[in-house]
Order: C-alpha cells, then sequence, then structure tokens
C-alpha cells in the first residue's frame, strides 16, 4: 500500500517535469504583459488579451498551414497508396531496391533537401508559393506513408483479392474496391503524420517560403516574433498555443493510430 | 504473382492445357500492372529526391555567388570548395560540436528513455493510454513551439530555469550566450528524443517474457541483477535501432537549435551551418549557396554511413 502511493507519486512528478515547459507556454500565454516577467507558477494576472491579438494577426497564417497540410495529405496519398498496393500485392520489377531507397530517402538531411529546392524554385518561380511549399513538405512523408501502407496492405489475405479478380475485376478495380477500403486505418495514419509534419515544418518553410507574405504558414508566424526588436512574449507564447492544437487535437482524437505509426519504427524528423 | 503461378491452376490438367506463350504473356501483363502502380512514386523520388540531390551537389562544385545564382554561369571548380571549407579552422570545431551535440543527445534521451520507460514497466503504475499520450507531446508539438518555450526559460534574467536554481542558491546562467548555447540546445533536443525513445524502449520491455523474471527472483536474483542479466541482453535489438535511429536524426537537426540559438557560438554544428550559410537572416553579410551545399553534402554522406550501418542492422535482425 504504502509503496504503491509510493510509485504513483513518483509517477506523477516524471510526468509533471517531462510537461513542465508545455503547462509554461500556456502559462505565460494567459499572463498579463506587465506580469510575465516576474514568472509566477500560476497566471494569477489572467488576461486572453494575447489571443486576441493572435486572431488579428495570426489567421491568414493558420489557414495558409491548413491548407499546405491538406495539399501535402494529397499528394502523400496519391502518391503512396497506389505504390503501396504494387509493393505488396504485385511482381514489382526492383523491389527490393525500391524499399532500400525509402529507407535512404529518410536519412537525407532535411537542409540539404532545402537548398536542392531553393535552387530548382528559384529557377522556375515555386519559390514563395503553397503549391512549392506543398511539394517539398510531402518528401518528409511520402517515404514514411509508403512504408507503413505497404506493411499494412501485405497482410490482407490474397484469397479476397483472388476472389476479386476471378469476379473478372481489374487490377485497378481490385485495388479500390477491395484492398483500398481494407486499408482505411493505415491510410489515416498516413494522413495524420503528414498533416502533423507539414503543419510543423519549419525548415522548408523558412527556406522555400521566406518572402512569402500572408502565404507563409504559422510556424513562419511564430517565428516573426523571434526576430522583432522587441520579443512580445504573450502573443508568442499565445500563437504557439494555438499552433499547438492540430497536435493535442491528434491526440485525442487519434491515438490508436498516432500509436500504430510510432511503433512502425522509422518516424520522426 | 499473378493467378497462374499457383500450381493448380498452372498445371495442365487433360484438355485444359494452356499454351506457355499465354501464361508468359499473362505474366508480363501484371508487371506492367505493376510498373503502372509503381510508376508515380518513382518518378516522385526521381523529381523530388533524386532531382534536389544532384542539384545540391552541383551547386557545391561551381562557385556560386548572388549574381550567378540568379543568372547562371558560375565556374566549375571541382573540389576546391571542398577542400576551403574543410581548411577552415572553423571546420573542425564544428564537427567537434555536432560530435558532442550528437552523442550527448541520443545517449541521454535513450538512458532517460529507458529508465522511464523501466520505471513503467516494472511499477503497478502502468503506462496506460492517457500517460503514454501525454508523453508523446514533446514530440509531437512543433519544433518552433518548443524551441520558443525552452529560449522563454532558459532566459537569463526572468527564465524559470534561472529562477529554479535560484531557490538553491546557485547564480543565473546565460544559458544562451555563445559558451553555454551547445548546452542548452543539447537539452532541449534530449527533451525532444525522449518520447520516441520511451515509447520504443516501452514497447520493447512488454515483449520479454515475465516468466523470466520470475525465474531469476526464485534463484534469487535481485532487481538489479535482473536488469543488467535480463533486460539489457534481451534490449539490444531494440536498442541499436533506437540509437542508430537517434544518431541519423540528430545529426541533421536543424530547427530546435536555429530557433534557440540561430547556431552562434558553441551551438554551430554542420547542419546549421549549412543552413546559416545559405538562409540565414542577419548573421552573415555574404550568402554562400556553394560553401552551404558543400557543408551539407558532407553532412549527407556522415548521415548515409550511419543510415547504411542501421539497414544492414536491420537485415541481420530479420534474418
Amino acid at each position: 500500500m504504502n509503496r504503491s502511493w509510493w510509485t504513483i507519486a513518483v509517477a506523477v512528478l516524471l510526468t509533471a517535469i517531462m510537461l513542465f515547459p508545455v503547462y509554461w507556454m500556456v502559462n505565460v500565454s494567459l499572463t498579463r504583459r506587465e506580469s510575465i516577467r516576474r514568472g509566477e507558477l500560476l497566471p494569477f494576472d489572467f488576461t486572453t488579451e494575447h489571443y486576441v491579438v493572435v486572431l488579428r494577426e495570426q489567421l491568414p497564417y493558420l489557414g495558409t498551414s491548413l491548407l499546405v497540410g491538406l495539399g501535402t495529405v494529397l499528394v502523400t496519398l496519391l502518391v503512396a497508396a497506389p505504390a503501396s498496393f504494387a509493393l505488396a500485392k504485385l511482381a514489382v520489377p526492383g523491389r527490393r531496391l525500391l524499399n532500400f531507397m525509402l529507407i535512404v530517402a529518410q536519412m537525407v538531411p532535411a537542409v540539404v533537401m532545402s537548398l536542392g529546392f531553393y535552387s530548382i524554385y528559384s529557377r522556375i518561380g515555386l519559390l514563395n508559393t503553397v503549391p512549392g511549399l506543398i511539394l517539398a513538405d510531402s518528401t518528409i512523408a511520402v517515404p514514411f506513408a509508403v512504408m507503413l501502407v505497404t506493411a499494412f496492405m501485405t497482410g490482407i489475405p490474397r484469397e479476397l483479392m483472388q476472389a476479386a479478380q476471378l469476379d473478372g475485376a481489374s487490377a485497378w478495380r481490385t485495388f479500390r474496391s477491395v484492398v483500398l477500403p481494407m486499408s482505411r486505418n493505415s491510410m489515416i495514419t498516413a494522413a495524420l503524420f503528414a498533416f502533423l509534419w507539414a503543419w510543423s515544418d519549419f525548415l522548408f518553410a523558412s527556406t522555400l517560403d521566406r518572402e512569402g507574405g500572408s502565404l507563409r504558414p504559422i510556424t513562419m508566424g511564430i517565428y516573426n516574433y523571434i526576430g522583432a526588436q522587441n520579443q512580445e512574449w504573450g502573443p508568442m507564447m499565445a500563437t504557439a498555443v494555438v499552433a499547438s492544437i492540430p497536435a493535442a487535437a491528434l491526440l485525442v482524437v487519434a491515438q490508436k493510430y498516432i500509436a500504430a505509426g510510432v511503433t512502425a519504427g522509422a518516424v520522426k524528423d | 504473382m499473378s493467378l497462374l503461378t499457383t500450381p493448380e491452376l498452372a498445371a495442365p490438367q487433360g484438355t485444359r492445357t494452356a499454351p506457355p506463350v499465354d501464361g508468359r504473356r499473362s505474366r508480363r501483363k501484371t508487371t506492367w500492372t505493376a510498373v503502372a502502380f509503381v510508376a508515380p512514386l518513382v518518378i516522385y523520388l526521381v523529381l523530388f529526391y533524386a532531382y534536389p540531390l544532384v542539384q545540391n551537389v552541383v551547386m557545391s562544385l561551381h562557385r556560386f555567388d548572388r549574381f550567378s545564382f540568379v543568372n547562371g554561369g558560375a565556374p566549375f571548380v571541382g573540389f576546391d570548395i571542398y577542400a576551403e571549407v574543410v581548411a577552415q579552422s572553423r571546420f573542425w570545431v564544428v564537427v567537434r560540436q555536432t560530435v558532442i551535440f550528437t552523442t550527448a543527445s541520443i545517449v541521454l534521451q535513450y538512458a532517460i528513455g529507458l529508465a522511464l520507460a523501466a520505471f513503467f514497466h516494472r511499477s503497478r503504475f502502468r503506462l496506460s493510454a492517457t500517460l503514454r499520450g501525454l508523453y508523446l507531446i514533446p514530440w509531437l508539438l512543433p519544433v518552433i513551439v518548443s524551441g520558443t518555450t525552452w529560449q522563454w526559460m532558459m532566459s537569463p534574467d526572468t527564465g524559470v530555469l534561472n529562477a529554479f536554481l535560484g531557490i538553491f542558491g546557485a547564480d543565473p546562467v546565460w544559458w544562451l550566450n555563445a559558451d553555454n548555447a551547445l548546452l542548452s540546445v543539447t537539452i532541449a533536443n534530449i527533451w525532444l528524443g525522449v518520447p520516441f525513445n520511451l515509447v520504443i524502449l516501452y514497447s520493447g520491455l512488454q515483449n520479454i517474457p515475465a516468466d523470466l523474471y520470475e525465474a531469476a527472483a526464485l534463484d534469487g536474483a535481485g532487481p538489479w541483477q535482473s536488469f543488467w542479466r535480463i533486460t539489457v541482453p534481451l534490449l539490444r535489438p531494440v536498442t541499436l535501432i533506437a540509437l542508430l535511429l537517434g544518431l541519423v536524426y540528430t545529426l541533421k537537426v536543424v530547427d530546435i537549435i536555429w530557433i534557440m540559438t540561430s547556431g552562434t557560438g558553441s551551438s554551430q554544428t554542420l547542419a546549421t551551418w549549412s543552413y546559416g550559410m545559405a538562409f540565414g537572416k542577419g548573421t552573415s553579410a555574404v550568402i554562400r549557396y556553394s560553401e552551404a551545399s558543400a557543408v551539407g553534402t558532407i553532412l549527407l554522406l556522415a548521415a548515409l554511413v550511419f543510415g547504411f550501418v542501421y539497414i544492414a542492422v536491420q537485415r541481420k535482425q530479420e534474418d
């Protein structure tokens, strides 16, 4: 009894330490400007004024981030789903090489990619555009999505596909009406991660979309505060809280999908 | 694999002898179907992976400046830029800092992740779904969010970290100045990486059969002994994967460092150096794309070396 209370206390303490930065961000975002520097443990001098500033100044960036996130999901799934089907169920020539390339692709430093993209985009006029950013962001998610969905599709019983083929369905029909519906969960997981990574992306946004004005994502909205002469910590932390909403929402709504993604291995960027 | 390769259907029986030509044509058709399905991915990898990578290498072999970057005509200089970069005394300083940042990050991420995983695995207070979700938060948050929060917490005069140390009578630490910058960004980066290690190692621990511990306890082994004799050896495959993946990912980290310190002082790594030379605002007067690409390529090679080790280890484990 005694020992069990002790472990619970340690567990709560460990969790509190781990999550303290997150709490601190929320705390600052709710404290009035004049009192922020006192660093009190609770927002005694309570205000929501920073969130009013966020709504006034950051809405376009939030809109752009939403657009970029959804676009990245679309590109990722369009490329990954058919390829995963082929890798899982069809005789793809050079399958081993392709699998190898997908793992290697996830190891390429993003700064190297952004240098290459920057040089290409500045020549073809894709710098500071939403489609350009979507394409670059999708490179974070595509290899992961293919590996995740392929692993899932490999587990679909061959008999189900054979039944469809005996009924005269083409490979495309089999893919669309049998394999895709059955792979829904893995597709949702891939889509969630694609959205989250695109939403969180700093590197491509700060290199390929530096001068995009309001066509920049929310990560740039926060970054603007850092460069400012007089750092406004209140609005900055309030924006950070708002920018964390998708991650928090995904965690609440879709935790089982996220757990599936983490244990799938090669995650994290 | 086409239907015709299954023995029952492929074996000719009596009158329904399928001509071999038919079988081959059908198999070829399947191959073309497979190619069609996989083609978008291959085209994608060529356009959005291979092409930017090649472009990066090309830039490192030509001497670009602001003008020739826009208008073309940069002269080809072979490996001159690599030679110049490596000859700088700064290069080796940055390499040293990269090694410290990477090693400290992955070792402590792993150690803390393992300690937490072991604690939650052994105690009656299991890592429930809710708690596991909470521990994932640092990993799921946008890095710009965590980076700015850490920056604020490490503010010298008003930051909560110094306020906490002040309770014990410690003098305020200038966390983000040139000397301490490496320590500070490493702390923040460890915090970012613990969740990943915790989740992987926790699932690794769950795969160790409980009766092994029971048998060891019956033989009189204490918790310390069973940790070193059972947990550590059986966790070796998961450990290797976690450390190697952590290594590859940490080598290429830019965002947390750039957001907290812009790579100033001791926090400069190969990745932020490359980033800063091409895109740094206000940190360098001249934009040096070619040097940035050369450093980027060196970083890429380092990441790939460890990446291949990772793949080899994984292949070996699967066999």
